[in-house]
């Protein structure tokens, strides 16, 4: 293969990791901007969403089709009861609280899926199969075109929701003033109960397509989670375009890196990134450090 | 000196000194020493969280790095444990000093995903450096420790190295606390913003207090390495530094008997619940959601609810 065409193929492995590690960061930004959680479970969700779109499609058999929505709406639900039962009985919780709710509702998650699944990796058939496409020299999978349409269906559906719907700007209202938000008559609790489903189902979508070019496990949650938070944190927190952008960015990153560098080290690569990025500029690339420093935290 | 903090520690000493008289069996005494050497994490990480109010996801990595850092120069470089030791902890106190820097900067949420990142990339490094670290597979072979002719090669001689140096930790943490240092870590606790006005040096408190409780780690994970004579990356993985939470959390965040009381329960429960075995993640996720949802002042702040309680219905039923 000559250089240039191994280039290529980096550059569409590059694009594939970050659509996932995209969707992952616009989970965690629909989260903190309603309610200033760093959601720890947000990895989780892309783990269930693999996981019970292999049971049902597999072990139940249902038609991707069936099971595709089905997939979405089981791990919505979930999310929106894990903020019912565990976030929302706190009264006026502490950051370190919040951290370790979450953080515990991610095990909960893990252990559940390991005593439900086991610990062994589940795969999923490849949407269209697996003829691959050739691309100047490079071999692309047909997965990997289904992966980029679905994050730009994502991104679409997010910014009409967020740009033409009431609950959408009702959304928007709340990351920039709670209170003032309550003021003129919007639920603050309901909002923070639909940005943890929404959320939980942006997770499963990620979850869904990925499976197929990767196996999944129960525990693929933590990495993928600390990859998304690196991205959105790169985008700057809360900044939907940001954690596109910077999706892509680290997913080049991990496969140009994990090709040209050392394999062994690439997870390592953009956890160092995230390290660089929350120790020289928190506020990420497309963030304002002064809007940051009014934030909490 | 006042007499009411002396005395439980005193208790306690006395009761680590006459528990070999009565506990004989091996097994046991290794489960003893497993909880001390759990103890002494605990111990530092409840001055972070539970007294500075900051969080580690990643104080596993500093007990890899202690348990590493000797154990590769005591096989690799012959070198003896007097001179491995104090190196090992210097290493965890500077890479401390060098991700705390930075990282203390940030609060709550950015500070736990920067430990988190941390621990990663440690646990990675340590599967991936096979050279130096013999990957996966890990590191057999660790000698014993020794002093002179005397080497501690038996579970009741460890049990008393392991609790001496716990109970040495113990009191210096809880002078520490009731010092103008434990005052000022409170404050921090409370508001960053109010202990700096009040002049307190915010960051440079986070960062000692960050090292010393990685120094804590790092201790304690070279006692381990010593003890088990082998080291590989799986004992220092992210549900491990979950776990070191989940005790100080259970025990009871900001009490400095706290730190004991949870390792000591989640170090005895496995051993005597089998269910333990498969459903490890999901119990303590359980226990960790519960305790931090119902009783966030862990077990030590239910116990004294409980003997409060217990006081007034005594001095009311007296009064009747």
């Amino acid at each position: 293969m000559s250089l240039f065409s191994q280039i290529v193929q980096f550059f569409f492995t590059g694009i594939t990791l970050g659509s996932i590690y995209a969707m992952v960061a616009l989970g965690f930004n629909i989260i903190y901007n309603a309610t200033g959680i760093i959601n720890f479970a947000q990895g989780e969700f892309v783990m269930l969403g693999g996981m019970i779109m292999v049971w049902l499609s597999i072990a139940v058999g249902l038609p991707m089709v069936i099971a595709f929505p089905l997939t979405i709406l089981a791990v919505t639900v979930i999310g929106a009861l894990f903020e019912r039962f565990a976030i929302y009985p706190m009264k006026k919780p502490s950051v370190l609280i919040l951290i370790i709710i979450t953080l515990a509702g991610s095990i909960v998650f893990k252990g559940g899926a390991m005593l439900i699944w086991g610990k062994e990796t589940h795969t999923l058939p490849h949407f269209s199969g697996e003829d691959p496409i050739v691309i100047l020299g490079a071999t692309i999978l047909p997965q990997t075109l289904w992966i980029i349409g679905i994050l730009c269906a994502v991104v679409l559906m997010l910014a009409y929701f967020f740009n033409f719907t009431m609950l959408g700007k009702a959304m928007r209202a709340c990351a920039v003033n709670p209170t003032a938000a309550s003021l003129v008559g919007i639920s603050v609790k309901k909002v923070v109960l639909f940005s943890f489903a929404l959320s939980s189902a942006i997770g499963a979508v990620a979850g869904i397509v990925f499976t197929p070019m990767v196996l999944m496990e129960y525990d693929r949650g933590a990495l993928l989670a600390l990859k998304g938070f690196c991205a959105a944190v790169l985008g700057g927190l809360g900044n939907g375009i940001g954690a596109v952008v910077a999706g892509m960015i680290i997913g080049l990153l991990e496969s140009f890196g994990a090709g040209f560098i050392s394999s062994g080290y690439k997870d390592a690569l953009a956890l160092l990134v995230l390290l660089v990025v929350l120790f020289v500029k928190p506020s990420g690339i497309f963030g304002v450090s002064e809007a940051s420093k009014l934030k909490e935290f | 000196m006042r007499l009411k903090p002396v005395l439980p520690i005193l208790f306690f000493s006395c009761a680590v000194l006459c528990g070999p008289f009565f506990i004989t069996s091996p097994y046991f005494l290794e489960i003893l020493i497993f909880i001390g050497i759990y103890s002494l994490i605990t111990l530092g990480l409840n001055l972070l969280m539970g007294f500075a109010g900051q969080i580690s996801l990643g104080h596993a990595a500093f007990y890899a790095i202690g348990a590493y850092s000797s154990a590769i120069l005591t096989t690799r470089y012959n070198m003896h444990f007097g001179i491995s030791i104090p190196i090992a902890l210097c290493m965890a106190a500077g890479i401390a000093y060098i991700v705390g820097v930075p990282s203390l900067r940030l609060k709550g949420h950015y500070l736990a995903m920067a430990t988190l990142a941390f621990g990663e990339i440690i646990h990675i490094c340590l599967n991936a450096a096979v050279d130096l670290t013999g990957g996966p597979s890990g590191i057999a072979g660790i000698p014993q420790m020794q002093v002179g002719q005397f080497v501690f090669d038996t579970e009741i001689k460890y049990y008393y190295l392991v609790w001496a140096i716990f109970i040495v930790l113990f009191i210096m943490t809880q002078n520490i606390i009731h010092s103008r240092v434990g005052r000022a870590l409170q404050s921090i606790h409370g508001s960053e913003t109010a202990a700096s006005a009040m002049g307190v040096n915010v960051a440079n408190y986070k960062v000692q207090v960050f090292m010393l409780s990685a120094v804590f780690a790092a201790l304690s994970g070279v006692l381990y390495a010593h003890y088990i004579t082998f080291i590989s990356p799986q004992t220092s993985d992210l549900m491990f530094s979950i776990r070191l939470v989940t005790m100080v959390v259970v025990g009871g965040m900001g009490h400095i008997w706290g730190g004991l009381l949870g390792a000591g329960i989640l170090t005895v429960l496995p051993e005597f619940l089998s269910i333990f075995e498969d459903y490890d993640m999901l119990i303590y996720g359980c226990i960790l959601l519960v305790m931090v949802m119902f009783l966030p002042g862990g077990v030590v702040r239910g116990a004294e609810v409980v003997y409060s309680k217990l006081i007034n219905l005594i001095r009311r039923s007296k009064g009747e």
